[in-house]
């Protein structure tokens, strides 16, 4: 039987090894993320006061932070908090600009016009500073910061979804379900949804990244996962304050953002290359 | 002249030229970007900073807090205690040349008291009115006696503007203050720079060896304490703690620390709001008692403050002559604590510790999370932006909350808006009628030895309540050029400019 | 092309209005009674009262919007509540260096971006691919105020060779100034490097697939010629137009960036003024980006229609 469009497009990615890489790095992540209680080899939130701002050493591999806690423990358990913000964030993205964006594509007239009007509002301010107002409003918490830059960022997806349903809307099948009396919705859910899926998988997978960074920026500031809870980025927000005495707490946390992000945006690039059916 | 050669006067007069020095520049590094530049709208402490190149004062205190003239040069007590009589210094001029004579000093307690958004007002109650005796006599009239009015005379409540360019520029003035300090205001770049220049007319100016003054906001402390190291920066004030001990065993740069007047702890509602009476911890004193009993100051200081800070119990530190030697420090007892938990009847209470995000803050509730978790609290930690927090703490919306005062020369400024019944700043909604008659006392009272005596009683009273448990007093850390020299350990932790030179 | 610029203009207008609107709603939703942050440490009643008139607060929202707009409209964005200046001096002074950090940032960018694109497209699937993508993508994937800390502690604190911080301006002296700014470019440049690495190498691969390119080497033209000569110019016409469209990247990432390296720019200002609930200058700053950055849009879509007729309709 020959091969179905998302078999050719598995088969594109996996020849290329730099997407492989990336997928191989984030199943890695999440695999840290899931066991974490059984691979961290210690209590992430135990405090030691004779152990404070120690460097790495055989007992602590990545060394201790400010009141005494193992880094490496808090690193592992850190990938829950931040693969949360990138996966949680970027669904909320879409949750809310994916059903926007098809109703100003499908419908438009003046739908499309006012949705398209305020998405461009949204976009023209800084997403940074969107995503800091709406934490600080919201209070300063992970679910928080998620939620802010879920929203903050749903404006991107309103606009891809919309160029999408634009552009798949005049294809055939689509006439051809409307001329047989197929009702709106169904032919937004059954053969419109289905063929724009593969750009939106590729933005929401470049999206996770950014939200990671995000999640960090606002931890940065103060505005994301609380103590004691660790999470990268506000483990980065306190080593920033010793970053002459004790660099190991914020190296790690640092290159792991690092790592994760990265991994994210190879895989989506190579997402991009293997579905879209232009490339050979 | 002819005796003396032509040329050898003028070999003479070029080498003094030559070996004039070039200006000197002193660069300084703030924590923070000041607010308004005008004494009587300014709120912020690192304002003050910059108002102690730019703005003298009626008085000044040195370092055992003691209080100095500056722009008046003697003070006399009426006998009921209810007028101050000032003696002004002659000869000393504004920088826009005018006079500075008790017609100004009128015009400018009138005007802390009078303008609007004046945050002066409080610190100036008492005083009713001005009287110009003569040029260079001024007498405050108060409404009751008051003791701490000196102390306030030696910060913003004491600066003398301009009153021409004030009343010329009227609510504008902060953007070009005209003062009479020994450096006059040049420019400034907010977020990046305030500059001030030399008076040449200043009445001490033998004491000033600089040309130029620059103030350079740099919030972060690890770039602050960069830039000192690059040879950018002269001076900083607020070092982090935890890069003390690598600066001083670098032997390179120059560094003081100065205990401050002010102090960290935690503000508990015991009235404020219901929520008072929502925890154990609100509603009964012992369960307070426990809770200060189960932390280990020295412990805490060492791991918050990389032992930058002396422990403490009271609104002024052990080392001030006004503590109160009956309620000394207590040590850490938790077998007591669980006790006194015991008899109160909650074996494990639990309670909400409010905490702005500041790293040092959030380290020390989680410290006193650990800590009390050892006596059988349950203490959970909710971090809230400080603007947020202001909110909370006035509405009472809190159990428990981290606060620190920058503090005030006189106890009475660490005191009063603190535990007298709903002054602003009590939080805590602390409010005890003996409380407030021994508070009053102690501001109507100006005999030292008499007030100490009253201090005592209103510490031990206050303390038996704890509506506020304080944890310690922080050490201004500066660091700075080693060939800076004439710098004063003053605890306001405002860097003087007099006397300063480079060696 | 007139009509198109006509129904462009139109479509800005409203815009811009939602803008507004929707910068003044999110302040005012923060939480925290903003005369209190601003009344300083001693919370005098009087002076929080006499904010709260001054800053309108005690009318409802549309009332206190209606205040706003209105001196909007007549050129007066307001004044900062906590040293205030005008709201239009401060960015009349930030503005400069916030423009330039972007130029310079930019450059960094197509410098970066622009080969490793190419290279990736050219040498597709093999090593040199995976090499160019790694180093430009390295850019979105490190936090910028990581980044930046750890910079200034090599270069500045360790090597000495750079300042840690702080601005000098250009006409001061350039030297100084080209050295304060030229860690925070890089960590900016850093970011839109890799989106324009994306954009030039998927918009080579279309080039070079194409029908001239084609034509081109069946000519015989070696393949150097082939890329620089016919496909480059094709391909880097939407970069470049693309490239103007990143201002909004560059002034959110400016924000933290300004912050780590105290660049007295506008994404400092911003951050601080969302912390001290400025209102008008968070209002008045985003307001002029977005303008800015919505006029740079419609510049980019004329630029595009210019360079390309066969778009034109």
């Amino acid at each position: 039987m020959p091969a179905g469009p998302w078999q050719r497009a598995w088969r594109r990615l996996r020849r290329r090894p730099s997407a492989m890489l990336g997928l191989a790095v984030v199943l890695a992540f999440i695999v840290l993320a899931v066991f974490a209680p059984w691979i961290a080899p210690m209590d992430p939130i135990a405090t030691s006061w004779s152990a404070i701002r120690k460097a790495p050493s055989a007992q602590y591999w990545f060394g201790t932070d400010e009141i005494g806690r193992d880094v490496l423990s808090r690193v592992i358990w850190g990938t829950r908090a931040s693969l949360l913000a990138g996966v949680v964030s970027v669904s909320i993205s879409l949750l809310i600009g994916v059903p926007i964006g098809m109703a100003a594509g499908f419908l438009g007239g003046w739908v499309d016009a006012v949705i398209s009007r305020i998405t461009d509002a949204f976009l023209a301010c800084p997403f940074l500073i969107l995503a800091i107002a709406l934490a600080a409003f919201l209070g300063p918490s992970l679910t928080n910061a998620m939620v802010a830059i879920g929203i903050s960022a749903a404006p991107i997806f309103v606009r891809l979804t919309r160029g999408q349903v634009l552009s798949v809307k005049v294809e055939d099948y689509v006439e051809a379900a409307r001329a047989v009396g197929n009702p709106p919705l169904r032919i937004a859910l059954r053969h419109i949804l289905p063929n724009i899926t593969a750009p939106l998988m590729v933005q929401a997978t470049l999206a996770i990244a950014a939200a990671v960074i995000a999640e960090a920026s606002l931890s940065f500031l103060g505005l994301g996962q609380q103590p004691p809870a660790p999470s990268w980025g506000s483990m980065l927000n306190t080593a920033k304050n010793f970053i002459d005495n004790a660099p190991w707490m914020a190296i790690w946390p640092g290159v792991s953002i690092f790592l994760l992000v990265l991994s994210f945006n190879l895989l989506g690039d190579g997402l991009r290359d293997a579905l879209d059916p232009r490339q050979r | 002249m002819s005796s003396i050669p032509r040329r050898f006067l003028l070999a003479v007069a070029i080498a003094t030229a030559a070996a004039a020095a070039p200006a000197q520049t002193l660069r300084i590094g703030l924590a923070e970007d000041p607010d308004a530049l005008d004494p009587t709208l300014a709120r912020t402490f690192v304002g003050r900073l910059v108002f102690a190149g730019l703005c003298d004062k009626l008085l000044d205190i040195d370092e055992k807090l003691g209080i100095v003239p500056q722009l008046a040069t003697s003070y006399q007590w009426s006998p009921d205690n209810k007028q101050l009589t000032l003696k002004l210094r002659q000869g000393v001029t504004f920088h826009d040349g005018e006079k500075f004579d008790a017609a100004a000093v009128k015009f400018n307690i009138e005007r802390h008291k009078t303008m609007a958004g004046s945050n002066r007002r409080g610190e100036l109650a008492p005083v009713t009115s001005v009287d110009v005796v003569d040029p260079s006599t001024v007498r405050l009239n108060l409404a009751a006696p008051f003791s701490p009015l000196l102390a306030q005379l030696t910060d913003r409540a004491g600066m003398m503007v301009s009153p021409k360019a004030a009343q010329a520029e009227g609510d504008k003035f902060a953007s070009k203050p005209v003062c009479s300090g020994p450096f006059r205001f040049v420019e400034r770049v907010p977020q990046d720079r305030i500059v001030l220049e030399r008076y040449a007319n200043y009445w001490n100016k033998e004491a000033i060896h600089f040309d130029k003054l620059i103030y350079t906001p740099i919030p972060d402390a690890t770039v602050r304490l960069a830039n000192l190291r690059s040879g950018q920066l002269d001076f900083i004030e607020r070092a982090a703690p935890s890069d003390m001990e690598k600066v001083i065993a670098e032997k390179k740069l120059k560094t003081a620390r100065i205990t401050e007047i002010g102090y960290q702890g935690i503000t508990i509602n015991v009235g404020k709001s219901d929520k008072a009476k929502a925890t154990p911890l609100g509603r009964d004193p012992r369960v307070r008692e426990a809770l200060e009993l189960a932390l280990d100051r020295q412990g805490l200081v060492q791991v918050v403050m990389d032992n930058e800070a002396i422990v403490g119990n009271q609104w002024v530190a052990p080392t001030n002559s006004w503590y109160a030697k009956n309620v000394p420090v207590p040590k850490r007892n938790i077998e007591r604590a669980r006790a006194l938990l015991k008899e109160a009847g909650v074996t494990n209470p639990s309670f909400t510790l409010v905490t702005p995000t500041t790293s040092d803050a959030q380290r020390i509730a989680l410290v006193v999370q650990a800590m009390a978790r050892e006596a059988g609290f349950d203490v959970k930690i909710q971090a809230t932006e400080f603007a947020t927090s202001l909110n909370m703490a006035d509405k009472g919306d809190f159990e428990a909350y981290v606060l620190a005062w920058s503090g005030r020369p006189d106890p009475d400024g660490n005191l009063y808006s603190f535990h007298a019944c709903k002054q602003p700043l009590n939080y805590a909604g602390y409010c005890d009628a003996e409380t407030d008659a021994l508070i009053k006392q102690s501001r109507e009272v100006l005999d030292p030895a008499q007030r100490k005596k009253v201090f005592e009683q209103v510490t031990a009273r206050v303390n038996k309540e704890r509506p506020i448990i304080y944890l310690y007093h922080r050490k201004w850390l500066w660091v700075y050029n080693p060939k800076l020299q004439g710098v004063r350990e003053i605890p306001d932790g405002l860097l003087r400019v007099q006397g300063l030179k480079m060696s | 092309m007139f009509d198109f610029l006509v129904r462009r203009l139109a479509q800005l207008l409203p815009t811009l209005v939602l803008v507004s609107m929707l910068i003044f709603g999110l302040q005012q939703l923060l939480p925290g009674d903003p005369a209190k942050i601003l009344a300083g440490e001693e919370q005098d009643p009087a002076v929080v009262e006499y904010l709260r008139k001054k800053m309108h607060l005690d009318e409802p929202l549309p009332v206190r919007y209606a205040y706003w707009m209105g001196g909007v409209l007549q050129g007066d964005l307001g004044e900062s509540i906590r040293n205030q200046q005008p709201v239009l001096d401060l960015v009349v002074q930030k503005l400069p260096v916030t423009l330039q950090l972007a130029a310079m940032a930019m450059t960094i960018a197509l410098l970066i971006g622009i080969p490793a694109g190419i290279i990736s497209a050219v040498a597709r699937g093999t090593v040199w691919d995976w090499a160019a993508n790694v180093f430009a993508l390295w850019g979105i994937s490190t936090p910028n105020f990581w980044l930046g800390i750890l910079l200034i502690l090599l270069f500045a604190v360790n090597l000495g060779w750079l300042p840690a911080s702080g601005y000098v301006s250009p006409f001061e002296d350039l030297g100084a100034n080209l050295k304060a700014m030229i860690m925070p470019a890089f960590v900016l440049g850093n970011a839109i490097a890799a989106v324009l690495m994306r954009h030039t190498r998927s918009a080579m691969l279309q080039v070079l697939s194409a029908d001239y390119v084609r034509t081109a080497r069946a000519k015989g033209l070696d393949e150097r010629t082939v890329v620089l000569k016919h496909a480059l110019r094709n391909a880097l016409t939407p970069v470049i137009t693309l490239g103007a469209l990143e201002l909004g990247t560059l002034l959110s990432g400016a924000v933290l960036t300004e912050q780590v390296f105290t660049i007295p720019g506008f994404g400092k200002l911003i951050v601080d003024a969302v912390f001290n609930r400025d209102y008008a200058v968070v209002q008045g700053v985003v307001l002029v980006t977005a303008t800015a950055y919505m006029l740079l849009n419609l510049l980019a879509d004329l630029a595009y229609f210019a360079v390309n007729p066969r778009l034109r309709h």
